[in-house]
């Protein structure tokens, strides 16, 4: 059977494009992801920005309601993950983890990304031993301690204050002199008395031998260089599209995120759409995410009817 | 066989003196990832239970345990063979990468 629409991810752009495609009635399968579905918000705590929520919102109770809002009209959700793609031509074949493949006359992409590493020899070494991606999940372990924030934006600054609900002390490292973060976040970090800002400032080594110990830092201004002492490492520089798989048989830009035409949601491949953070280097937020989802599920009902 | 929790009263017995090699998953209720592969690794244990032990330890409720085997990020599952840590795996990973991990035990 060849199906009208599959759905490849689950972010609020798969979740929000699985919404609008089952109420228009193309019974899409949505692909959520064996250990990722619900995306980058699942890792997160409360959202407070997302309209309509005056009290905000625990990011992972909102993926779990956009999930039960494309069960209710239908979608057929998939619990694993796709791991492979062949999306020229008519029919686009998709396979998933456990073996089944699915074929559909039109593809939604909505991947998102992944957290970006900073690159360094140890950094995957000491990576669960004191080095961490994720506040939310291991900023517990870290009770009473002196620990580190790499990063300037939203998530970085998140994420510390966030932490000094468990940690005596967060010390937040960025590379410029001021933060990239929203005003109204920075300053409730600039003001926590838990935090102390190291501007200007770039981790070059996470030291340690079996977990980690500290940080050697670099002075972007003046070259100088220093240790500290740290018992753990919170990475928050950023995120990169999950565009591995499409690598070769989609246009993308030289950062891997996949091109669309214009406003549109069109890549180069007809029946191909893309949203969400995996389109996305500028706004990256869970509502821009979700309009581009809606956008994705409305060109794709479009480019069905043809 | 589904999955069983073990606590700090039951650890020394159900986990460092099995004869058979078992997987302690810690976790806590508040970690997504570590909902996340909660199926997955009942699904393990209801596959491969008979050879590898799949138990469940909290460590909210649990943390001296967790202290002593030195957890800083969770989800993250160790394998013991005769009391001994042989095999950490940290973070949360889609099924046949698990069993990949595993299968030395299973």
């Amino acid at each position: 059977m060849i199906r009208d629409l599959v759905i490849v991810g689950s972010g609020p752009a798969g979740y929000t494009a699985a919404i609008y495609a089952s109420r228009a009635q193309l019974n899409p399968v949505q692909y959520e992801g064996s250990v990722t579905a619900g995306g980058a918000l699942m890792t997160t705590t409360e959202v407070e920005n997302f309209p309509g929520f005056v009290d905000g919102v625990m990011g992972p109770v909102l993926m779990e309601d956009m999930r039960k809002q494309a069960a209710r009209f239908g979608t057929e959700l998939i619990t694993d993950d796709v791991v492979e793609m062949d999306l020229k031509g008519d029919v686009k074949t998709i396979k998933d983890g456990s073996g089944n493949v699915v074929q559909a006359r039109a593809v939604i992409l909505a991947t998102g990304s992944a957290y970006k590493h900073i690159g360094l020899a140890n950094e995957d070494r000491l990576s669960g031993r004191g080095v961490s991606w994720c506040a939310t999940c291991d900023g517990f372990f870290f009770r009473d301690q002196t620990i580190a924030v790499v990063g300037g934006g939203d998530s970085a600054v998140e994420e510390a204050t966030f932490l000094t609900k468990f940690a005596s002390k967060v010390v937040l490292i960025h590379r410029r002199d001021s933060l990239r973060a929203s005003k109204i976040m920075a300053d409730r970090a600039l003001n926590n008395p838990k935090i102390e800002m190291l501007w200007n400032t770039e981790v070059v080594d996470i030291l340690g031998a079996e977990k980690v110990s500290g940080l050697a830092l670099k002075n972007t201004v003046t070259g100088e260089l220093s240790e500290r002492d740290f018992t753990g490492l919170f990475v928050a520089i950023g995120h990169i599209p999950r565009s591995e798989l499409l690598i070769g048989q989609i246009d993308l830009d030289n950062e891997g995120y996949v091109k669309v035409d214009g406003r549109s949601t069109r890549t180069n491949l007809p029946g191909v759409f893309a949203c969400g953070d995996l389109v996305d280097h500028t706004y990256r937020q869970a509502i821009t995410a979700a309009g581009s989802g809606c956008q994705a599920a409305l060109d794709a009902e479009k480019f069905l009817a043809h | 066989m589904a999955t069983s929790k073990v606590t700090a009263a039951n650890f020394d017995e159900v986990v460092l003196k099995s004869s058979t090699p078992v997987l302690v998953d810690f976790w806590a209720e508040w970690c997504g990832p570590c909902r996340a592969i909660g199926p997955i690794l009942e699904d393990i244990s209801n596959e491969h239970g008979d050879k590898l032990k799949i138990v469940k330890l909290n460590t909210d409720e649990e943390s001296a345990i967790a202290i002593k085997y030195g957890v800083t990020s969770i989800p993250m599952l160790n394998v013991y063979v005769n009391g001994e840590v042989v095999k950490t795996i940290i973070g949360a990973k889609p099924k046949p990468a698990l069993l990949k991990e595993l299968e030395a035990f299973i």
